[in-house]
């Protein structure tokens, strides 16, 4: 139970914070505004190592500002992040060493486009966990195999499609051997063809028992790997449980007219 | 009646439509009839005016060119590459600084950077090395390191680094902050998220306008002349004026902007090179 979730190609680095606890992720009370405007409004959350948590909503719900929080992309305004046993949000807290134990995917991929693949996913296994040459392309091209880009090794980011640089995107982070995955809607900005080519790598990454936060429009997904679904509205979470309650069941109005919404793109009533 | 002849021109292959009724096309062949006849009349005139051999005495002494020879590269260009070259560099780094001070987060390094910037942006580069050739006076004792080239170099620093710190900024504001964001969450701190993402980017971006700023400092250092050189610091303006006194006869002149242009025009052929492979990279 306290162990840090396995994955098995990266074993956790012996500087990676110390995760002894219960929680992979705890958040309580968590408070952000932006201006005057408050996009989350009291957030208490957890998520346990091993699991899978999609956090679906309405746009301008607050969900991407709920997973930036946790790796401090955002600063919350108030309340308390705890992630792999670090509490992030208390001020002596070193955010860089912190934020190795937790990788994140972006919508928009954000690779690093003055740089082949390979050098992607080499680039902070350098600088940052220092590893040498020969280890950092060990591990990178272990990686990129496993998102199955292996031979785009020397490709620029330019050069592959939006998926391929998703699923760059995604070994990137791995070769980190983060304890967390974040994944900021990964599929939003890919061409229909291209999204299950991304979704097949996560699902992986569940099977092997990432844990995974994921905020994500995608409800095949959700219900089939997800371990939990949270339902955000309006800076809040509405519902939170397993994907039957939550997609199949919804107990919550505001749930209900989400999901007709999302799941009949016709019905344009809203 | 006007829009008949523009837009549609079912006019059989003979009819020629008189007088306003002319198609674009022959339009487009008269307007350019008449630049081929402007032109022609031009270096016609010019042909006959100018006395070619007045201007051939004056400008084109092979004999004169031929003395200046080996100093012509062996001290005066290579003092201009050194007072432009050694100024560029200092332009930059300070450009840099300047740069990053003003997108800092710290409000004071933000108001000192737009201070300088807006100083010696507004300045006549002349009138900066006039500042410096002073600045003995207004500071005993001082004395700018490296000597004359010391000088030379420091008044280009300045010139170029207020220009390079805004051309800088806009390089650096460019890079999309998903590039910064994707560093840190890799657990690199901010200094290495500029140094290892985000300037090696901003310096692709900005390599157009920085070739420029090195073009426009390369002829700047001819203000080095108002400093008083003499002798071994002489660069390419002072040594060509400097010889076509002593000749009375100003071939050297000629040879000095022929000499510039060797620099300058490889230089811009070196700049889209370099562009063309930043695309590829992106």
């Amino acid at each position: 139970m306290t162990v840090n979730p396995a994955n098995p190609a990266n074993p956790v680095p012996p500087d990676a914070p110390a995760a002894p606890a219960t929680h992979a992720v705890e958040i309580r009370d968590l408070h952000k505004y932006f201006g005057k405007n408050e996009v989350l409004r009291g957030i208490d959350f957890a998520v346990d190592p091993g699991q899978v948590v999609c956090v679906i909503g309405p746009s301008g719900s607050g969900k991407s500002t709920l997973l930036r929080c946790v790796n401090l992309l955002e600063q919350p305004t108030s309340g308390k992040v705890v992630v792999n046993g670090v509490e992030l949000t208390h001020r002596d807290v070193d955010i860089d060493a912190a934020r190795r134990g937790v990788g994140m995917v972006f919508q928009q991929f954000n690779l690093f486009p003055h740089m082949t693949v390979l050098q992607n996913v080499m680039i902070s296994q350098r600088r940052v966990l220092k590893r040498g040459k020969a280890e950092a392309e060990r591990i990178a091209r272990e990686n990129l195999d496993k998102v199955g880009i292996g031979e785009k090794c020397d490709a620029f980011p330019a050069q592959l499609s939006g998926g391929q640089q998703q699923r760059v995107a995604i070994a990137r982070a791995l070769a980190m051997s983060p304890a967390l995955m974040l994944f900021d809607e990964p599929t939003s900005a890919l061409d229909p063809e291209l999204v299950g080519d991304v979704l097949t790598v996560m699902r992986k990454l569940a099977e092997e028992g990432m844990t995974m936060l994921v905020v994500t429009h995608e409800m095949a997904f959700a219900r089939d790997v997800a371990d939990r679904v949270v339902f955000m509205d309006g800076g809040v979470i509405v519902e939170d449980g397993t994907p039957e309650q939550v997609i199949s069941a919804p107990q919550h109005e505001r749930t209900k007219t989400f999901l007709r919404r999302v799941l009949d793109p016709t019905h344009t009533d809203i | 009646m006007t829009d008949q002849p523009t837009t549609a021109e079912p006019t059989p292959a003979g009819g020629a439509p008189g007088g306003s009724g002319l198609s674009p096309r022959k339009k487009q062949q008269i307007s350019r009839g008449v630049q081929y006849v402007v032109l022609v009349a031009v270096v016609v005139f010019l042909a006959l005016n100018i006395n070619w051999v007045d201007l051939g005495k004056n400008f084109t002494r092979l004999d004169i060119a031929e003395q200046m020879l080996p100093e012509l590269f062996t001290v005066a260009l290579k003092n201009t590459i050194i007072y432009s070259v050694g100024g560029f560099v200092f332009a930059f780094l300070f450009g840099l600084l300047f740069a990053l001070m003003r997108m800092s987060s710290v409000r004071p390094y933000r108001w000192i950077a737009v201070v300088y910037i807006e100083i010696f942006r507004g300045l006549p580069a002349l009138l900066i090395f006039l500042l410096i050739l002073f600045l003995p006076l207004a500071l005993s004792g001082f004395e700018v390191p490296g000597g004359t080239y010391g000088q030379g170099i420091l008044g280009l620093a300045i010139v170029g680094s207020a220009y390079m710190a805004e051309t800088l900024r806009a390089g650096l504001q460019a890079v999309p902050k998903g590039q910064m964001e994707a560093a840190r969450s890799l657990g690199m701190s901010y200094t290495r998220a500029m140094v290892s993402i985000v300037i090696p980017q901003a310096l692709r971006i900005v390599i157009p306008p920085t070739t420029n700023q090195f073009v426009s400092l390369l002829k700047d250092s001819s203000l080095v002349l108002f400093l008083g050189v003499s002798g071994d610091y002489v660069e390419l303006t002072k040594f060509g004026n400097d010889t076509a006194s002593t000749f009375a006869n100003a071939t050297p002149i000629l040879v000095v902007g022929v000499t510039y242009l060797l620099v300058t025009i490889p230089l811009g052929y070196l700049a889209s090179r370099l562009e063309g492979r930043q695309v590829r990279g992106r």
